[in-house]
């Protein structure tokens, strides 16, 4: 066991030493698989929670249907509600915007991609062909970083709107869970934004190469990836599916 | 020990190209817009809406999964340390939905 771990200290770019276990696995990489494993746990439960609520608000705005200021009347169509007695001044329109959610989505999408080139590009510093800045670390972690805080002012002018519209965390069981899931998820995009922040200052300052920062960027990088998916099961359960 | 950490030292830099990594964000747009397309369809109204929205998310996690997370090139133990807490928290989910009478046997 000892032996191993000392082939792969030798083994360490840069006179830096690399942290094995007893599987021959880099310590900090088991660690970030089981953050994410445990990461699984908590949005299973989050996302367990809004769906056991959805359906159950007694007053609006509601998530997919038309409804009523001034009553619980609710409906698939702006005509329905008004048909069921609510005065068109009162009608209230489904919360969700598909449209703009769909656009933020695509950006998180594409930041995973900007991020495993950021991952190749320092995989691969120094060699011939990646001397180039768009096959280059500084530049894919910078569009993973810019991505990632598109997303953030997505979801800031989301909520703001749905603030406006009189949709608060206090407002009905559909507020106080879905500010709660997609709150929690926007923390996680915050903090890995501001890793990938990190991660670019180190890169600009002295250059990431060699296998420690390789694995540093790595575990970034399946961070920012878990916080894509998660975003890809949210997309589909809660603004999709109704 | 020695061997078995230098396998595993080495599965972990198998990766994907760049130009595979191109097909997979393609492959992940065209499911998303597809997506997108079906709400605004009256198959939204179809018993199978949710069904396929869900098998389509599915292969869009499963995508990341493999090809960006390199879940599929990776180490067997990370594998197992993911699939293994996905499992506890899919089951956790559905045990949760029947408890509050969501979803019924029926």
């Amino acid at each position: 066991m000892a032996t191993a771990a000392l082939e792969h200290d030798a083994n360490a770019g840069h006179g830096e030493h690399q942290h094995y276990t007893s599987t021959g696995l880099e310590h900090r990489k088991i660690a970030i698989w089981a953050l994410i494993g445990s990461e699984c746990m908590l949005f299973a439960s989050l996302i367990s929670t809004y769906l056991i609520y959805k359906g159950r608000s007694r007053v609006g705005p509601w998530p997919h249907d038309w409804g009523c200021k001034t009553s619980n009347v609710i409906g698939k169509t702006a005509e329905a509600v008004q048909a069921a007695g609510c005065a068109a001044a009162d009608v209230m329109k489904p919360i969700l915007d598909i449209p703009v959610t769909s656009q933020s989505t695509f950006v998180l999408l594409m930041s995973s991609l900007a991020m495993v080139l950021a991952l190749e590009g320092v995989e691969n510093a120094g060699k011939p062909g990646y001397d180039k800045w768009y096959k280059g670390s500084k530049f894919w972690l910078a569009m993973t970083a810019i991505m990632g805080a598109t997303f953030l002012g997505y979801q800031s002018y989301e909520f703001t709107s749905f603030v406006h519209e009189g949709l608060t965390i206090r407002t009905n069981l559909f507020g106080s869970s879905f500010f709660t899931l997609t709150g929690f998820h926007g923390t996680h995009v915050a903090v890995g934004v501001l890793w990938l922040m990190t991660m670019l200052f180190i890169d600009m300052k002295r250059g990431l190469k060699g296998a420690t920062d390789v694995l540093l960027v790595d575990i970034c990088a399946l961070y920012w990836h878990f916080v894509d998916v998660v975003w890809i099961a949210i997309f589909t359960l809660i603004y999709l599916i109704q | 020990m020695s061997d078995h950490s230098a396998h595993g030292h080495a599965a972990e830099h198998e990766h994907p190209t760049w130009k595979q990594y191109k097909w997979v964000a393609l492959w992940l747009t065209l499911i998303t817009i597809v997506e997108v397309w079906v709400y605004y369809t009256p198959f939204r109204e179809s018993s199978l809406f949710a069904p396929a929205l869900l098998v389509m998310s599915a292969v869009k996690f499963t995508i990341v999964v493999l090809f960006y997370m390199h879940l599929k090139y990776d180490h067997w133990i990370f594998r197992r340390l993911f699939t293994g807490s996905l499992f506890i928290a899919t089951a956790t989910l559905f045990a949760l939905m029947f408890l509050f009478r969501k979803l019924t046997l029926g």
